[in-house]
């Protein structure tokens, strides 16, 4: 029988024979450590999963029109498309804008690709459903307020086409779209349909991309794309990219200010345990002395039971707060969070540490307890 | 050859002198009781040799080592090497059993020797119940772990306060044949008591009053008196 077995077996029976006073303590520490593992698993997680987010988040490349006119042709489109890798391209859509008259008011109509916006513009909402067939358009909620035209019902398009002939035709509208933006007074429909009703095919006057990449590589993409397609010019879309890198810095402080209470708050909660604790047990510490035990010898016992506790605490703790991190990133992003080997040590560090830390002030009165309290029965 | 001297000791708590001018000179090898009323300083006088206080004045001379000039980390390793404590109240670590207790006390005094401990159960009569917790024994049966304990490390000095205290009388005697074999064997024994049926066991009797040594008597004669 050796001294740190009989170290071990006291230290664990103490813990174990004093459970329910050491509940409280246990609970602190290991929601404390649940909170911080389950953080900063997502702390570091975070970026990545936002940044795949925001990429998909609508456009960040634009192509527009090199010249004067305003105008590129299809062939130049594809040609610059042909230079953006396929396997990290989520959306691209052409808009080709003409002004026309629904229900007699003036507006303007965009020809694009549905199934592509939803790619490339992902946040717009959709009352009704998105146009499907041919003579389906979807109206701005600006056109929608002023008409009065609801989705499922149909409105009279009309105007001159390219080469200078009226029409007039009825559609359908499906869908009325709501984006907060200049979208709001667009009549939207297909660009073969717009073709069709206005001739000139082939016209496009912008072009939104959506494209997985960082900013470095979208540069290049750019860049590359600058150099060789003669009618469009690529240009980055700022605001995505900046705004991704102002919320992640909000995040992060937000997350180390919910650590920092949190841990705060374990501290003060074991660290009134563990006074409580001393203070039961000055008769017991008394003893020890009087056997024999050193102030040193009696410390050490009492921060071995905090760190128990802290890794005790922490490995429940790390166990929930993966659970935890992982059922926030299913129902936030749709994604799991992989099991992350700095957090969850690193969380488990933290709550041993401020365990033992909390043990210190507690623990300094151990070590002042007399053992002449032993004889006298206190 | 003395084991332990007192020369001039005296012991006040602020305004109360718990002991006063105390001179005593205690044999290697005898039995000596301490009686005397409540708050005559018995306890006082035991803190004081069992190196767990230290005194206000003169000198402690305890296996010719001056208790006065040694640091707290020194008085430790006096009471962990050469004293062995018996207390009215059994303390006991209330999470461990008596086998465990016993072990902590070879614990902080050097090597664990778990069938050592239990031998030393064995002889005061408890090899059954050493897997017990204290919770589990009765007063008597603590009484005698305690013993076990406070005699482990084989100390130079046994010191009792009150030892039968709390105990019945077969309890006690069981206590006392303890004590007596500790004596033949050579053990010095200082005994705080009220009862003179447990005075009367020691070879010398000193009694306290108002922290002064009042009178000095043998065992026998307290026999004999009562
Ligand atoms: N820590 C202390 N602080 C102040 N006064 C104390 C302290 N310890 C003891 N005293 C006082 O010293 C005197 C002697 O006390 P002591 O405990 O030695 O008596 P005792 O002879 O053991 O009594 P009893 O038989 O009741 O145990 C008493 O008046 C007591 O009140
Ligand atoms: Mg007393």
């Amino acid at each position: 029988m050796n001294k740190r077995l009989v170290f071990v077996n006291m230290i664990l029976r103490s813990l174990v024979r004093r459970r329910l006073r050491m509940l409280a303590a246990f609970l602190a520490v290991a929601l404390g450590s649940t909170v911080l593992s389950g953080m900063l698993t997502l702390y570091r997680d975070i970026p990545r999963q936002l940044g795949r987010e925001f990429r998909s988040y609508g456009a960040n490349m634009v192509l527009v029109p090199s010249g004067e006119s305003g105008i590129m042709s299809m062939d130049e489109v594809e040609a610059a498309a042909e230079h953006l890798p396929p396997d990290q391209l989520v959306g691209i859509t052409p808009y080709r804008y003409e002004s026309l008259g629904i229900n007699r008011q003036p507006y303007t109509a965009a020809g694009v690709r549905f199934a592509q916006i939803a790619k490339t513009s992902p946040y717009w909402q959709v009352d009704g459903s998105w146009p499907a067939r041919g003579d389906e358009i979807m109206i701005g909620a600006d056109i929608s307020r002023i008409t009065g035209i609801t989705p499922g019902t149909q409105a009279r398009i009309s105007g001159h086409a390219r080469d200078m002939t009226p029409f007039a035709l009825d559609m359908i509208v499906s869908g009325v779209v709501r984006t907060g933006g200049t979208e709001e007074s667009v009549i939207f429909m297909e660009l073969g349909s717009l073709e069709r009703i206005m001739g000139a095919p082939g016209r496009v006057n912008l072009v939104e991309i959506s494209i997985e990449a960082g900013q470095d590589e979208l540069a290049a993409l750019a860049a590359e794309i600058g150099e060789n397609v003669e009618g469009a010019t690529p240009r980055l879309v700022k605001r995505v990219a900046s705004s991704e890198a102002t919320v992640l810095g909000k995040l992060r402080f937000l997350v180390f200010l919910v650590a920092a209470v949190v841990m705060g708050l374990t501290l003060i909660c074991v660290a009134t345990t563990m006074m409580t604790v001393v203070m039961e047990r000055r008769k017991e510490i008394g003893l020890k002395k009087a056997l024999g035990a050193e102030s040193g010898t009696v410390i050490m016992e009492f921060i071995a039971e905090g760190a128990v506790l802290g890794l005790a605490g922490g490995i429940a703790g790390v166990a929930l707060g993966y659970y935890f991190a992982q059922l926030t990133s299913r129902s936030v992003f749709g994604r799991s969070v992989e099991f992350d080997l700095v957090a969850v040590p690193a969380a488990l560090a933290a709550a041993v540490a401020v365990a033992v830390l909390a043990c210190l002030l507690p623990v300094k009165k151990a070590a002042e307890v007399e053992p002449a309290i032993v004889l006298r029965g206190e | 050859m003395n084991i332990l001297e007192l020369r001039g000791v005296s012991m006040t708590y602020g305004a109360v002198k718990a002991l006063q001018n105390i001179d005593l000179a205690v044999k290697q090898g005898e039995w000596l009781a301490i009686m005397g009323p409540s708050g005559s300083g018995k306890t006082t006088m035991m803190n004081i040799v069992g190196c767990m206080d230290k005194a206000s004045d003169g000198s402690v001379v305890l296996d010719g080592e001056e208790l006065s000039r040694l640091s707290p980390k020194g008085l430790t390793a006096i009471r962990r090497d050469k004293i062995g404590l018996i207390f009215q109240q059994f303390h006991l670590v209330p999470y461990l059993t008596a086998l465990e207790n016993v072990v902590l006390a070879q614990y902080y005094h050097s090597m664990p020797d778990e069938a050592e401990a239990l031998a030393a159960l064995g002889n005061v009569g408890l090899g059954e119940r050493a897997r017990h917790l204290p919770s589990q024994l009765s007063g008597g049966e603590q009484q005698r772990v305690c013993i076990a304990r406070a005699l482990i490390n084989c100390p130079q000095l046994i010191l009792a306060d009150e030892p039968t205290g709390n105990l019945d009388e077969a309890n006690e005697k069981l206590v006392l044949k303890i004590l007596h074999r500790l004596h033949e064997s050579g053990s010095t024994i200082i005994v705080v008591t009220h009862s003179p049926e447990v005075g009367e066991h020691a070879e010398r009797v000193i009694i306290l009053e108002h922290g002064k040594i009042a009178r000095t008597t043998t065992g026998a004669k307290l026999h004999k008196s009562a």
